[in-house]
């Protein structure tokens, strides 16, 4: 499979990247490991006359910490998450989720801003965003801007971005030390998106949860942010019950599709199981 | 479309070409290098048999421009034997141990397993079975592809090769 001719280019800098994409329009797409696009442009399910790589802008690249928060540069790749000691310090559930997408190849060249701008509900990285309310740094031909991950999506491969925007970073700040965290997905196969899956971030203190932030993928056109469940959940001893009324409204919000990975129906009620089994994992985990 | 210049490294040998931006890298190798190791088994960028070494990363090249390898050092198949024409120990390996039935998934397979045994030098069988799950084999079921590397992690490490009983 050929993808349909497209002219190339590499600026080195993003503001070459930005006035590119601006002057080219919607002819134009960014092209990060191409993990994601290049399979649709070869299906034809994507033919962009103009693909603006990424790879060549040193400054959306690596990990630092800043003040209170880490900040990830789009580029950064999946398999650098996975052998990042800041990662695995301070933000393990994004190395756990890491973990689960694709297989080693995938890894080595699939990057975090494009798993999390791409829009596809398959997509892992973005329910975990959610859960860790991290913010999007956004480039334009006006200037940047920040945005929430949790006002980012909006359907299936429609996100805030506008076109000729690029995301640049991620921001999340970093949770407590002791915080519990897992990152439950159920899948047919290595390699395989999403049947159901769930992210959860807590921190317990005194017997109790004190905080709570559920994220789920692949159940809907978006990732969702399951604010209700992560409502009752908050303030609980997660005692059976209260996870039982949490499972429930987490599925309560759920709209999967009915395809190859199951009906709608047991996709739900995969969402329930995947997340009661993050909240035992999270809990086992908080200090 | 107009082709745009490349300058990258192939197996030590450095290779200047002129390429349409869409040819896939593994289009590059096969067809404008006649590096034919890298095999096409899907092309959908699943079962790995075009797996090669790109700036010591595994990659499936059916998923990589070749102009986004431009200034890239890369490693197939054809440069791993010895300088001498000896086989490399995973080599050795997949034939010691009958790692292979058919051929097509081995090209892949050893050049995953290459950065495998260099990140790891010493892997636990699941670890094993983790770093190969991009390759997918139809004949084998896995289990001597398993020993092959295991074979290969000993010969490089200098010491003795044992089998795990069955
Ligand atoms: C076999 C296989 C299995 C996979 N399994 C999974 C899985 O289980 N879970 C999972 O999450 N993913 C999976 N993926 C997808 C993989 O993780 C992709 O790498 C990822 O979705 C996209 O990242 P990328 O860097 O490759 O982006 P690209 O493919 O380069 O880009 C994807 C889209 O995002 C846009 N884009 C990229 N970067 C930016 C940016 N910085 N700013 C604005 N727009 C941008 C591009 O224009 C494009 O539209 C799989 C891929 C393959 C091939
Ligand atoms: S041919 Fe590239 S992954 Fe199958
Ligand atoms: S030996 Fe035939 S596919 Fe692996």
């Amino acid at each position: 499979m050929i993808p349909g001719p497209f002219a190339y280019h590499r600026p080195a800098s993003l503001q070459d990247a930005v006035g590119l994409l601006s002057e080219l329009g919607e002819d134009a797409r960014p092209l990060a490991g191409g993990h994601s696009l290049i399979p649709m442009m070869k299906l034809r399910l994507a033919s962009p006359a103009h693909l603006i790589d990424l790879a060549g802008i040193a400054g959306l690249k690596g990990l630092r910490e800043d003040g209170g928060e880490i900040v990830i540069g789009a580029t950064t790749t999946q398999q650098e998450l996975v052998t990042s000691d800041l990662v695995a310090g301070k933000l393990p559930i994004l190395r756990e989720t890491s973990l689960t997408i694709a297989d080693p190849q995938v890894r080595y060249l699939g990057t975090l801003g494009g798993n999390v701008a791409n829009g596809d509900p398959g997509n892992d990285m973005p329910a975990v965003m959610l859960a860790l309310d991290a913010t999007y740094e956004i480039a334009g031909k006006s200037g940047t801007r920040r945005l929430a991950a949790r006002a980012f999506y909006q359907s299936a491969y429609v996100t805030a971005l506008a076109p000729g925007e690029i995301l640049t970073a991620v921001r999340i700040k970093v949770p407590p030390a002791g915080h519990g965290y897992a990152y439950e997905k159920l899948k047919r196969k290595v390699g395989d998106y999403a049947t159901a899956a769930a992210a959860v971030v807590l921190t317990i203190g005194g017997g109790k949860v004190a905080s709570c932030a559920i994220g789920l993928t692949n159940l809907a056109e978006t990732p969702l942010y399951a604010e209700e469940a992560s409502r009752i959940i908050a303030g609980s001893a997660l005692d059976d019950a209260t996870v039982r009324k949490a499972v429930a409204a987490a599925e309560a919000i759920t709209a999967p599709a009915s395809d190859g990975r199951g009906p709608a129906h047991y996709r739900t009620k995969m969402a329930g199981v995947m997340l009661a089994r993050a909240l035992a994992r999270a809990k086992a985990r908080a200090a | 479309m107009a082709k745009t210049q490349i300058a990258l490294t192939v197996n030590g040998r450095r290779e200047e070409a002129l390429v349409e931006p869409r040819t896939l890298l593994v289009h590059f190798l096969r067809e404008q290098l006649n590096l034919t190791g890298a095999h096409i088994g899907c092309d959908t960028s699943h079962c790995g048999a075009c797996t090669v070494d790109l700036d010591g990363k595994s990659v499936k090249s059916c998923t990589v421009f070749a102009v986004q390898a431009n200034g890239a050092e890369i490693r197939t198949i054809e440069g791993m034997a010895n300088p001498d024409g000896t086989l490399h120990a995973l080599q050795e390996g997949f034939r010691e141990m009958h790692g292979l039935q058919c051929g097509f998934c081995t090209p892949g397979m050893i050049m995953r397993a290459h950065r495998l045994l260099q990140e790891n030098p010493s892997p636990t069988e699941e670890e094993i079975r983790f770093g190969i799950a991009g390759n997918l084999c139809r004949c084998t079921g896995y289990q001597n592809i398993v020993k092959a590397i295991q074979y290969a992690a000993a010969r490089l490490a200098g010491t003795p090769f044992q089998e795990a009983a069955e």
